[in-house]
Order: C-alpha cells, then structure tokens, then sequence
C-alpha cells in the first residue's frame, strides 16, 4: 500500500451535556498519515485540542477492532462512514483525501438521547434485550451439547443474526429511527434455533412491545438498515420479525 | 503466610468433595444478602447472572455503555472444553495436564483441576441459551485445534467466539435484570474498595455520565474487571481496559500475584507508526492452517510470492517439528523476535513475520475438487474452491487484516508480529476465588489462578465462565454463609466516607495539578519503557533502570499532567488519568516481580537464564513459588511465597520438539 499524509478540517457536533442544544465547530488537523484508523485522527485532534487549553471531543469508543459495538460516528452523512460492512473504529484514514472537509455528528435518534458530543446513550437496546431477548434457562440445567443437533444451514443462519453488535447504526441510519433490524436479529437468532422455541411467541410479542415503548419509530422497508449494517445483518430477519409477530399475536395464549 | 484453602484427598475428588460439604445458604437468606460485582465481561456478567438465578442481591458495574461491550466479546479463537467429542484421546486429565505444562509448571494443580472438570458443563450451559456454535453437517458441534495440544477440543463460532458466549451470558444477566434480582450500573467505574472491620464491604464508584461519586454496600465484592495489558500502553485489550480496580483492591491490602507473568501473543498486525493506539490480534485459530515463515535470507528485499520455496525458513516446523505452527504462544513469540533480532524480518518495519496461507487454500481446494469428482481441475480452479473454504473458516479475520493493512491476505501473507494480548498475573486468591481480604474476590483474566506463567489459547474464556457460571455459586456461598446474621451496612458508616473522601480528595489533586503534557503521552512513555525492559526478554539491568524510569515517570505525571474539563461532568481525560496513574503503580511492581525470579519460564523470559538452544531455562529448586506481593507503601512490598506443590504432574524442561 502506498501511505500519504494529509490535511484536514474536521466539522464536528459539540453539545456540553443532554440539555445543551449544541452545534457545530470547525477544527483543522494536520500531517494525517493514511494508515492511521478515522478515530486516532480524532485522538491526534484531542491531544491537539487539550494542549490548546479546548475541551477534547467526547466519544464512544472501546475495542477498536469492529466488534464491542461501541463506537458511533455519523461521518460524512453515513454511520461509521462510507465503508462497506464497517465500523467507525475500523474505517482507515486512508479512505480521505488532502484538503478534505469531514463532518461529525452524533448518532440521531429520539431513542438515542445524546450524553455529550458525539456520545448517546444506547440503554434504549439493554431493555428491548430485558423484554425477552433470551432463553430462559438457569445455569447448571443443561443437558450434553450434542444432545440436541441442530441442522447446520438454521445454526448458520441463527448465527449470521446473532453477529449484530448492538451498535444502533440501524437507528441512526434509518429516518423513521426504526430499531427492526437490531430487535429481528435477535428474534430470528433464538427463534432459529430449538433452544428458542419454548418462548418463541411471548419474546416476540414482548420485544416489540418495548420496542414501541422506547419511542423507536416503524419500518417502512427503505432497507437503510441493511445497506449501512456493520456486521451485514439482512433484512431478511425483518421479514422473519414480521411473520413470527403475526403468528405470536394471533395464537399466543392471552 | 497464604493459606490457598485447598481441599484434601485426591486430586480428582477435590471439587465433588468441596461441592459436598461447602455451606449452603437457604433461599430466604440469599434475599438478603448483597452481592457486588465491578466487570461485566464473561466471568462478572456469568456470576452476575448465576447468583442473581440463586437468589442474591445483585449490583453489576461496568464503565462501558453497557455490559455487552466488555472486551471477552473479542476474543477470537474458541473456547476448550474436555468433551471429547472427537475420539481423539483428550479427557479432564489431558486438558488439566496440558493447561499446567502450558503455563510452565507456575500454577496450582487443585484449581487448573477443577477448571478442566467443568469445562465440558460450559458448553453444555451456553448452548442451552442459544449459543450458535460452529456445527457439522450432521448436526453435531463442530472441534479446532489450538496451540499447544494434539487434541481438538476447541469449539467455536466463526472467529467471534467471545462474542457470542458473551451475548449469551449479557443475556442471562439482563434475564436477571428484568426479573430484579440485579441492578445495573452502566458507565460506572469502581475507585475505591470499602472495607469495614477488615472485611470487603463495598466499594466507591464514579457515575461516569454526570462525574458523581456513589457509595455501594455489598456482603462480599467481587472483582471481574479483566487483565492489565493496557500498561504496555499498545496491546490487543480495549482502549478502557484497566487495572484500576484490583490495584485499589491492592492498596488496600489484596496481594497481587505473578505481575510479571505477561502473554506477548504471536499473531498480530504490526505496528504502523507512532500514531497507533491499539493492536489487533490474529486469531490464532490462524495457525491451524497458516505456515509461518521469514526469508532465509537476511534483509531480503523481494516481494513474498518472488521468494521460492526453498529459500523460505518456516522456523516454528524446523525448530518444533513435533508442534510445528502450534507451538504454545511464548514459544511462537520468541522465535519471531529472535529470527526479527538476527535481521530475517520482513515489511518496511523489518519487525514482522509471514503467515502464509497459498498451501493450505491449495490443500483445502483440492479436497473440495474431490468432494466434487473433478480430478481434472487447473490450479486457478483449485485456488477458487479453496479460497471459499479459508474463507468461511477465517473470513471475519482476513476481512479485518485487509481494512486495517490494505491489503489482501487470500492474495498475499499476512505480516504478523507479537503483542501484548493477556496478563496471566492478577489478585491472589485461594481456591475460593477469595482475596487476601475477607469478602474480596476475584474472577477471570483478574486473578492470577490458572494459567501460570503462559495460557494457552481458547482457555481464558473457558476460565472466565468456569469461575462465574461453576465456580463462584459454590464458594461464595461458602463464607456468606455466616453473614446471614448481619444487615445491610448504611452507606453513611465513617469507612464509606473516609473511602469516598480519599477518592475525591485524589480526583481533586490530579484536577489542580493543571501541567502542560497530556495524559496519553504519559500512558505511552510508560508503555515504552515496560515494552523495552519487561517485555518479550528481560534483564536485570534493563529492569533496575526501569524501575527508576517508573519512579521519575510517576513524579513527573503527578507534577505536570494535564486534564483539562470539571470533575462534575462528563471527563474522559479524568477517567483515563485515574487509569494511568494506577498502570504507572502497577508497571513498578512489574518489575519488581520480573528482578525477583531469577528464571525464565513461560512469557517471563530473562535473558539470562536460558538454554544452549536459547529455551526458557526454569529454577524449580529456587522459584516453584506464586511471588503475592503486599504492598507496604509508594514503592515498597512483601514477598509471600505460596509454594507450588505438584502431586500429580512431574514438572519437567516444556518440550515440544
């Protein structure tokens, strides 16, 4: 690969606190080598900003290897930026070009309430899990592993869900701020599967309920979700969300 | 003197004996007891949810934005168990056995013991909830090999087995929540442990979100809050992977075990350049099918596909032909380094190595155009076919080399090179998972228990589900036992204060000390010096003047550090100068274990003790001992030795020739 360096201005969403109406401000940063990742520019920004006397932009981040689902850019109008099946903290700098302007913002979403800058909060997804995102099984219970075999297509299919790290670009990408494709992975992973059946229809049923609770809006089938998905979860688990619901609301017991 | 509370008779009854005679606590008296636990990886979401299942009085804390991010969600490989599903002769005795010669003979037999018998419930408990593990077209799970063993018993999910065994435990925990036998405190960081008459009763945390300092009470504290890696500054752990909380639980009398004992993995991306923040590992599952290699001659400038075969040293299978590619991590870190050290290694840093996989896509191809009956096949046929299979064992592992690099590894080997991935040191604890403090335990990659002086792959996330799910509900229940007569502390008790005090009083020194360099260039000299003196190999020189270096970092820091923003908000920078000036502590004592054992063994690798062949040289005579330092004060400890004493296992020279 051939490295370059460039210069940059990075337009980036400041809001001080979830009261702060917030806005956005300009800032130049210089000398990026193209093998850096998208977020050490920011950390070069940062250390830029704190020796300057600024506050440092705030932002999620943790393992900076595409999986902990922590990090949320809105880079260039995209979530985690142009790159296909990416994450911001995967996108490399190699991707921008010198004397280009980059804009920052933070995930929206009226489910996603912003904490600070570019950070929001995500808990809205914890209770969507709470409401029935699980097997309920108590530890110590289980029966030998290979006691139940499951057909190998359904266990890579139920895997190929289960992959979605709750990340919200879904949300963030969608303009009803539909939470569909993160709620359908989860219902298509454990419905999938045998493990999942005793409590196919009250999961369903229950998930959707919070899910319509936490103010995430509806789907409409623009299939944003799936085209800016980092780990490429389908739209097709929609469909699947779609029909389990149905069949739960209209046999589940009452 | 340590008492590791291990359980009489023979080795292989310990745990059912221990199971059958531990103290139980019934179930209205599990209601009111109050269980904390900091760290919601796989073993701290795995205890959550296990004793919030029996009845305890959950709190979970985690500084992430919730508990599904904790780092155990990267992990790659897989994840060991003793099934033997295979046929192919593993059993308890060979996990245990390999698991102790792995760690070099510098682990406690009763514990490694135990975690083997266990492992095999592990996959049983997460594939009751839905764990989608790789399977065979038969339905049945599917096995890998992993490095240093000759048996297959790792099972997996693609590379993203920590993934999906930590979605699986997050889930049981949030079951929990919605039931309310566990509270959740995302964004929080534990500061400060609260001990009361000389027992763990709770800790001081900091809410993250609005910078608030909370006081917690708990019966017992349970510390899941992961390795240390991060004080090398560049490792493969998360960027907020600390050691904040054991080392407060140090300071405050817990002994800290084996330091020194770090795992430098072989398979990761090299270093690009001084901007870098973090590394990122290469499943080692990699080496099932990658050949490593380095040119056999020096600086040697052509392109990897224009080195013929011959002129390629794949040095692991000429050094270890009986392990070959899998050999266990320490060994396959030194042996890059050395053949990097003597000039054969490659890329523009010259600090990498080869991972080849063009014969394994060729093999694996070939094997395809059999299945379907074509013998005539051209080798770009066979290259296709076998691009497919590579692809969808390792297709998540190339996808990621080539958005980090740039380029293609189907096309091209991988340049690899070691990095610091796991720390095999932490708290000591008993058998019980207990801390030299009453009430303090610690689960996971935190406690220094298993593993010895070197892990072998696809064990941590066996160990940290074996102490939440298997473990931790037996013992804890052990000891609170006698706690059923005692309330809820109020959290205005003068020990709450006083711990919250120090915390606060702490925050406000580094607030005002208002300096000039930022915490990162800190955090990164700091990691320099470690990397360079106590890292792959060590010297007692190298390791004298680190120490000193440690010492004027550490005044330097608490004289000039920068942070900029208020206490009563939001910081980031504060959160991570709290971490850093705890790595600076802890990076001390590093090398303080490192000069004390005067042997190799494992990743401590002292230069001057090795073998004619340049092999760890060990000292049972002298050193067959877990080092637990105390800390006395700033920069001094006691040395306790918990003798290591092998019934079982006849230590001997690791061999894997």
């Amino acid at each position: 690969m051939e490295h370059y360096n460039m210069n940059l201005t990075v337009k980036v969403w400041r809001q001080k606190n979830s009261k702060d109406k917030g806005g956005f401000q300009s800032y130049p940063v210089k000398d990026i080598s193209s093998e850096m990742s998208f977020l050490e520019m920011i950390d070069v920004l940062n250390e830029q900003l704190i020796r300057d006397g600024e506050d440092p932009i705030a932002f999620d981040h943790d393992c900076r290897e595409g999986i902990c689902g922590q990090c949320s850019m809105y880079i260039n109008g995209k979530p985690h930026g142009a790159w296909k099946a990416n994450t911001t903290c995967q996108l490399h700098m190699r991707a921008f070009k010198d004397g280009e302007t980059v804009t920052i913002e933070p995930w929206r979403a009226g489910a996603f309430p912003v904490i600070k800058d570019l950070m929001v909060d995500r808990s809205a997804f914890d209770r969507i899990i709470q409401a029935g995102g699980y097997i309920s099984v108590n530890t110590g219970n289980a029966v030998d592993g290979n006691a139940l075999p499951i057909n190998k297509d359904k266990a890579d299919a139920s895997f190929a869900a289960a992959m979605c790290i709750g990340c919200g670009a879904c949300v963030a990408a969608c303009k009803n701020s539909s939470a569909m494709l993160f709620l359908s992975a989860k219902v298509a992973h454990l419905a999938l599967l045998p493990q999942g059946e005793p409590e196919r229809k009250s999961r369903v049923l229950n998930m959707v309920a919070q899910m319509d609770k936490e103010g995430f809006g509806a789907c409409t089938n623009t299939g944003a979700c799936e085209a800016t998905c980092p780990k490429e979860i389908s739209i097709s688990n929609i469909a699947r969300l779609n029909q389990e619901y149905l069949v739960a609301s209209l046999t589940a017991d009452k | 003197m340590l008492d590791a509370k291990i359980p009489s008779g023979p080795l292989d009854d310990k745990w059912t004996e221990y199971k059958g005679h531990c103290k139980l606590v019934n179930p209205a008296n599990k209601r009111k007891l109050e269980v904390i636990i900091v760290g919601t990886g796989l073993a701290g979401a795995s205890a959550a949810a296990a004793l919030g299942e029996l009845g305890y009085k959950v709190k979970a804390f985690c500084f992430q934005d919730s508990p599904r991010r904790a780092h155990s969600i990267a992990a790659q490989g897989g994840i060991n168990a003793a099934k033997n599903y295979q046929n192919d002769g593993d059993s308890v005795f060979r996990l245990f056995y390999d698991t102790i010669k792995g760690g070099d003979y510098r682990a406690r037999e009763a514990n490694v013991h135990r975690l083997a018998e266990v492992s095999a419930n592990i996959i049983d408990q997460c594939v009751a909830q839905g764990v989608p593990f790789a399977r065979e077209y038969g339905g049945l799970l599917s096995n890998r090999s992993f490095g240093g063993t000759q048996v297959q018993r790792t099972f997996y999910a693609a590379g993203q087995t920590g993934q999906q065994l930590l979605i699986g435990a997050y889930q049981a925990l949030e079951r929990q929540i919605a039931l309310g036998n566990v509270q959740m405190y995302a964004r929080h960081e534990m500061l400060e442990i609260v001990k009361i008459d000389g027992k763990a009763r709770g800790i001081i945390a900091r809410n993250l979100v609005n910078g608030e300092l909370e006081r917690h009470f708990g019966h017992a504290v349970l510390l899941c809050t992961g390795g240390y890696g991060n004080v090398f500054y560049l490792s493969t752990n998360a960027m907020g992977s600390n050691t904040t909380a054991i080392w407060k639980a140090h300071r405050k009398g817990a002994a800290f075990a084996n330091p020194c004992f770090t795992q430098i993995h072989p398979t990761c991306i090299p270093v690009s350049g001084d901007h870098q923040s973090k590394l990122t590992l290469m499943s080692e599952s990699l080496r099932n099918d990658g050949r490593i290699w380095v040119p056999k001659k020096k600086d040697d400038q052509r392109k990897a596909i224009d080195i013929p075969e011959e002129e390629r040293d794949y040095y692991l299978e000429r050094r270890y032909p009986a392990f070959g590619n899998l050999v266990p991590r320490d060994v396959a870190s030194r042996a890059a380094k050395e053949r990097c050290d003597e000039g054969y290694g490659v890329g523009t840093s010259k600090q990498a190595v080869y991972l080849d996989f063009a014969d394994a896509i060729v093999r694996y191809g070939k094997i395809e155009a059999g299945k379907e009956g074509k013998s005539n096949m051209s080798m770009e046929e066979i290259i296709v076919l076998g691009k497919e299979v590579v692809k969808e064992k390792y297709g998540n592992l190339f996808d990621m080399y080539e958005k980090i690099t740039g380029e293609n590894p189907y096309e091209l080997p991988m340049r690899i090179y070691p990095a610091v991935h796991y720390t095999m040191g932490g708290l000591w604890v008993n058998y019980e998972l207990q801390t030299t403090i009453p009430g303090l335990y610690t689960l996971g990659e935190a406690n220094f228990s298993d593993h010895g002086a070197n892990r072998l792959g696809a064990s941590a996330l066996m160990q940290g589900l074996a102490d939440g799910y298997f473990v931790i509900p037996y013992t804890l229940g052990n000891s609170l036992a006698d706690e059923i007569y005692n309330k809820a502390i109020e959290t205005s008790h003068p020990a709450f204060e006083a711990a919250e005090k120090e915390v606060s009083d702490r925050i406000n020194q580094l607030m005002n000390i208002k300096g000039k360099q930022t915490v990162e260039s800190f955090h990164k000299r700091l990691g320099k010096i470690i990397w360079d003196k106590c890292g792959m190999a060590r010297n007692k020189e190298g390791l004298q003047q680190a120490i000193q270096e440690i010492q004027a970092l550490k005044k330097e820091f608490w004289s000039d550090v920068r942070i900029p923003g208020s206490i009563n908000e939001m910081n980031p920078e504060l959160d991570k100068a709290n971490r850093v000036a705890d790595f600076i502590e802890l990076g001390e004592l590093m090398c303080v274990d490192a000069l004390n054992r005067n042997e190799s063994c494992g990743g401590h690798f002292r230069e001057e003790f090795q073998t004619e062949d340049g092999e760890a040289l060990r000292d049972d005579a002298n050193y067959m001992y877990v080092a637990a330092w105390e800390s006395k004060s700033a920069h001094e400890w006691n040395l306790i030795k918990e003798p290591l004493v092998y019934d079982v296992v006849k230590p001997s020279q690791r061999s894997y020739k």
